[in-house]
C-alpha cells in the first residue's frame, strides 16, 4: 500500500487501517519491548559485575589504610584528614552493627519459617492469673525482616561508596591532587550535586510508603496468610506458588471468580473509556462550535459535577437509583414495575457503565477542549480553500488530530478504569453478591475484590496475588504506550 | 443559497442548544436533588415523593449540635488540618522532584524515572495493609500524621504535570544565571519557582483537595476511631444500614457543606491549570 492509496481512503477506512495496524504491530511491539527490557537487564548485570570486580581490585591495589577501611569504614578518610566523611562512615558502621545484632538478627533467623511458637494460655502457678507465653508473630517477623533486609541493602551500598571514596582519596593524594574538603562537599550539595539534596527526602518517602510495603505484599502472595491463619493466635508460613496455582485452576471457585471478574474488568474498562472519550469529545465540540453562546457557562455546568467529591456524587447516585430511590418512585407512580438498577447483576453492570458516563464525560470534555483550542487554525483554512465543508473538516482534521494527541491519554484512562475503585465500590460495593463467586459480587472489579478480600475477609494471600495480576495488566498496557509515545522520545526537544 | 445555508446553520445551533440543555439538566439534577434533600423536613431516607413536602434548616443545625454519635465539626477540622499539611508537604515534594528530573542531569536519572513510572502503576491501596502495620509499629497508627505522610508519599509519583511545565521554561534562563554565578539551588528558588506560579498553585490546590475526597486510606488507617475520621469516611458511615434512616438527611447536609468549598477550589484550580498549560506553550 502506498501513500496515494492512503490519501484516497475516507476517514473510516483510515481509522480501521490504523486500528488493524495497531493490532498487527502489537506482537512486534511487545517483542521490541521485551528485547529492550532484557537488554537493559543484561546491561545492568554487566555493569554490576564490572563494579564488583573493580571493587575487589581495590583490595589488591589499595594501600594498607585503604585495605583496613574494608574492616573499619572511613579509616582511610580519617588518616588523610577528611575527618567529617570518615567520621560519618565510621559511625554508620557502628550503628549498623548494633542494629544488626540487637534487632535484625532476632527476626531474620525466623524468616525461613515465619515463626514456630504458637500462642497458648497457661495459668501462672504463683499468682493464679491466666498468662500468655511470648509467642512468635509471623506478620511481625515478615515485616521486620523486610525492613531489616532493606536496611542491609542500604548499608551495603554505603559500604561500597565508602571504600570507593577511600580509594579515590588515596589516588588523589598519591598524585598530589587536592581532594574535596568537607566544606566543598556541602557546597556542592547546593550546586552540582543538587539532585542528591532534592531527591533524598522523596526517595525516603517512596521507599518507606511504597517500596517496602510492596515487597511485603509481594512476599505475602507466597504465604498462607488468610482468614484461618491470623497471628498471633495462628501462625502462617510459606506455601510457595500455591496461591498462584489456585488462581490459575488449582482451586475451582477461586480461579472461576478470577477469570469471571477479569473478563468483566476488561469489558468494563473498554466501555467506560470509549463511551466517555467519544461522548466527551462530541460535547466539547458542540460547546466550542462557532456561534454557540455562553461557552464558559456550559463548561462550568459540567465541571461542577466533577468538582463535587466522588464519594458524595457516587454515594448519592447509588441512593438515587436504589431499589426505593426516586427513579423507581417515579416509575411506580407511572404505574410501571420498579427496576432493580443496582441489585440485579446484569442491570447493575450496565448501570455502572452509564453512571460512569455521568462522572467521566465532563472530564474528557475538559481534556478535549484544551486540545481543540490548540489545533492550528491554518489547517481548517487550507481545508476550506480545498473546498472541504465542516463535516469533512471534522473527519479529516479534528478527529485524527484529537485521536493522535490523546492516544496515550486513552490508554492511561483504560488502565485507570481497569483499576477504578471509586465508581464501583461507592455505587454497588461490588454487589450484588453472588454464590458462584468467591467473596465477590457481579460488578466487582479485580481491585474492589482485592479490597474486600483484605478488609472484610482477611484473605491477604489471595489479595496479594490479585494485586500482582492487576499490576501486570496495568504495567504491560502502560509500557506499550509509554515506549511508543513521542512525548517520551522527544523529551529534550522542547527545552 | 446563502440564505438556506444560514438557516441550516441556525437549525444546527438550535439542535445543539437543545442537546446541551437536556444534558445540563441530566447532569445537574442529581446534585440539585442532593441539595433539596439536605433541607428535607421529613425524617428518614425514603420518602414517598421525589421531592420532600416540608422544608427545614434543622439538618444543618443538627450536624453541628448533635455530636454524640457523629461529630461532624470535628471531622471537618480534622480534614482541614490534614489537608493543609498534606498540601504543604506534597507541593514541596512534587516541586523538588519535578525540578530535579526536568533540569538536573545525573547518571541515575533515567533509571529513577522508570522506577517511578512502574511504581505508579500499582493500585495505591494494594500496599495499604502493609503500610498500616508499618505505621502501627512506629506508633503512628490512627493518627493524622500518618494520613499526611501517606498522602504526601503517594503524591511523589505524580509529578508529570509539573515536570512537563518545567520542561517548557527555556533553559537559556538557567544558563544565563549560571554564567552570573548562581548555584542550582538559587536557580530553583529564584528563577524556576517564580516562573511557575500557575503550576505551583494548581499542585497545591489538587493536593489540598485530595484528603477531602479520599475514602480508602482514611477508612483503613482510622478503622473505628470515630473521633479521628475525615469527612469522607464519616459521611460514608452515616449511610451504613444501621444509620441511614436517622442520618440520611444529615449526610446530604454534610455533603453539601463539604462540596461547596471543594467545588470552588476545583474551578479555581482548573483555571490555573489551563493558564499553566497554555502559558507554558507560548513562553517556550
Amino acid at each position: 500500500m502506498n501513500l496515494k492509496d492512503y490519501h484516497l481512503m475516507n476517514f473510516f477506512e483510515k481509522f480501521i487501517y490504523h486500528l488493524m495496524n495497531f493490532f498487527k504491530n502489537l506482537p512486534s511491539r511487545l517483542w521490541i519491548f521485551l528485547v529492550k527490557f532484557s537488554k537493559g537487564f543484561i546491561r545492568f548485570f554487566v555493569k554490576l559485575t564490572h563494579n564488583t570486580v573493580s571493587f575487589f581490585l581495590i583490595l589488591k591495589q589499595g594501600d594498607v589504610w585503604t585495605k583496613l577501611s574494608f574492616v573499619f569504614m572511613g579509616l582511610g578518610d580519617i588518616v588523610r584528614k577528611r575527618f567529617l566523611q570518615g567520621f560519618i562512615f565510621l559511625t554508620s558502621e557502628v550503628g549498623f552493627i548494633f542494629f544488626f545484632f540487637r534487632f535484625a538478627l532476632k527476626y531474620l533467623k525466623d524468616f525461613g519459617t515465619l515463626g514456630s511458637v504458637v500462642e497458648t494460655e497457661y495459668i501462672d502457678e504463683a499468682t493464679g492469673i491466666i498468662m500468655y507465653n511470648t509467642a512468635d508473630n509471623s506478620m511481625l517477623i515478615l515485616l521486620f525482616s523486610v525492613l531489616s533486609l532493606s536496611l542491609i541493602v542500604l548499608f551495603i551500598a554505603l559500604y561500597v561508596i565508602s571504600i570507593n571514596d577511600c580509594f579515590k582519596t588515596e589516588e588523589a593524594v598519591k598524585k598530589g591532587f587536592s581532594t574535596k574538603t568537607a566544606v566543598q562537599t556541602i557546597k556542592g550539595l547546593g550546586d552540582e550535586d543538587y539532585h542528591k539534596t532534592l531527591l533524598t527526602f522523596p526517595t525516603v518517602m517512596v521507599v518507606a510508603f511504597t517500596i517496602i510495603p510492596l515487597v511485603f505484599m509481594f512476599l505475602i502472595a507466597f504465604t498462607n496468610y488468610d482468614a484461618n491463619h491470623q497471628p498471633p493466635g495462628n501462625l502462617f508460613t510459606w506455601v510457595g506458588f500455591q496461591n498462584i496455582k489456585d488462581v490459575f485452576g488449582g482451586n475451582q471457585l477461586k480461579s472461576h471468580t478470577f477469570f469471571y471478574l477479569l473478563k468483566w474488568d476488561f469489558v468494563w474498562a473498554f466501555f467506560a473509556t470509549f463511551s466517555n472519550y467519544f461522548l466527551g469529545m462530541i460535547l466539547a465540540i458542540m460547546i466550542n462550535k462557532k456561534g454557540i453562546k455562553g461557552k464558559k457557562l456550559w463548561r462550568t455546568v459540567f465541571v461542577v459535577t466533577i468538582a463535587v467529591p466522588q464519594f458524595v456524587s457516587l454515594l448519592m447516585m447509588s441512593k438515587f437509583f436504589g431499589d426505593s430511590g426516586p427513579v423507581n418512585l417515579v416509575l411506580q407512580n407511572m404505574g410501571l414495575n420498579p427496576i432493580r438498577f443496582l441489585t440485579d447483576g446484569k442491570i447493575a453492570r450496565r448501570m455502572c457503565i452509564i453512571i460512569n458516563m455521568w462522572v467521566g464525560i465532563p472530564y474528557s470534555m475538559l481534556i478535549t477542549t484544551g486540545i481543540l483550542m490548540n489545533i492550528p487554525m491554518e489547517l481548517y483554512e487550507s481545508a476550506k480553500i480545498d473546498g472541504a465543508g465542516p463535516v469533512k473538516g471534522f473527519f479529516q482534521i479534528t478527529l485524527p488530530y484529537v485521536l493522535f494527541v490523546t492516544t496515550p491519554y486513552l490508554i492511561t484512562q483504560y488502565v485507570g478504569n481497569f483499576n477504578n475503585f471509586n465508581v464501583i465500590y461507592l455505587l454497588t460495593t461490588g454487589g450484588p453478591k453472588s454464590l458462584h463467586l468467591y467473596q465477590a459480587g457481579e460488578t466487582d472489579l479485580l481491585v474492589t475484590w482485592l479490597y474486600s478480600l483484605t478488609i472484610q475477609y482477611q484473605d491477604y494471600n489471595l489479595a496479594s496475588v490479585i494485586g500482582i495480576m492487576c499490576f501486570i495488566v496495568s504495567a504491560v498496557l502502560s509500557l506499550l504506550v509509554y515506549n511508543s509515545s513521542s512525548s517520551v522520545k522527544n523529551e529534550e526537544q522542547f527545552q | 443559497m446563502i440564505k438556506s445555508q444560514k438557516r441550516s446553520k441556525h437549525t444546527v445551533n438550535a439542535v445543539i442548544y437543545i442537546i446541551l440543555s437536556v444534558m445540563a439538566v441530566v447532569w445537574l439534577f442529581p446534585i440539585l436533588w442532593l441539595v433539596v434533600r439536605s433541607f428535607q423536613g421529613e425524617k428518614g431516607a425514603w420518602i414517598t415523593t421525589v421531592f420532600p413536602q416540608k422544608y427545614t434548616f434543622a439538618n444543618y443545625v443538627n450536624l453541628f449540635k448533635d455530636t454524640t454519635l457523629f461529630n461532624f465539626p470535628k471531622w471537618f477540622m480534622n480534614t482541614f488540618w490534614v489537608a493543609i499539611f498534606t498540601c504543604l508537604l506534597s507541593t514541596m515534594l512534587i516541586m523538588m522532584i519535578s525540578y530535579t528530573f526536568s533540569r538536573l542531569r545525573f547518571k541515575a536519572r533515567k533509571g529513577y524515572m522508570n522506577v517511578g513510572l512502574i511504581l505508579g502503576m500499582f493500585p495505591g491501596f494494594l500496599t495499604m495493609i502493609a503500610v498500616y502495620h508499618i505505621l502501627k509499629v512506629f506508633g503512628l497508627y490512627q493518627s493524622h500524621i500518618s494520613l499526611i505522610l501517606v498522602y504526601s508519599a503517594g503524591s511523589c509519583l505524580v509529578y508529570f504535570i509539573a515536570k512537563g511545565y518545567f520542561d517548557t521554561i527555556p533553559r537559556a534562563l538557567d544558563e544565563a544565571a549560571t554564567i552570573d554565578g548562581a548555584t542550582k539551588n538559587q536557580i530553583f528558588w529564584k528563577i524556576t519557582l517564580p516562573l511557575s506560579k500557575p503550576i505551583v498553585v494548581y499542585t497545591a490546590l489538587t493536593s489540598f483537595m485530595g484528603p477531602w475526597a479520599d475514602f480508602i486510606f482514611a477508612s483503613i488507617i482510622m478503622k473505628d476511631n470515630y473521633d479521628k475520621y475525615t469527612v469522607a469516611v464519616g459521611l460514608y458511615k452515616m449511610l451504613e444500614r444501621e444509620n441511614i434512616f436517622n442520618w440520611f438527611t444529615s449526610f446530604c447536609a454534610g455533603a453539601v457543606l463539604v462540596s461547596i468549598p471543594i467545588t470552588i477550589l476545583f474551578i479555581i484550580g482548573q483555571n490555573y491549570y489551563v493558564e499553566g498549560v497554555t502559558g507554558g506553550a507560548t513562553k517556550g
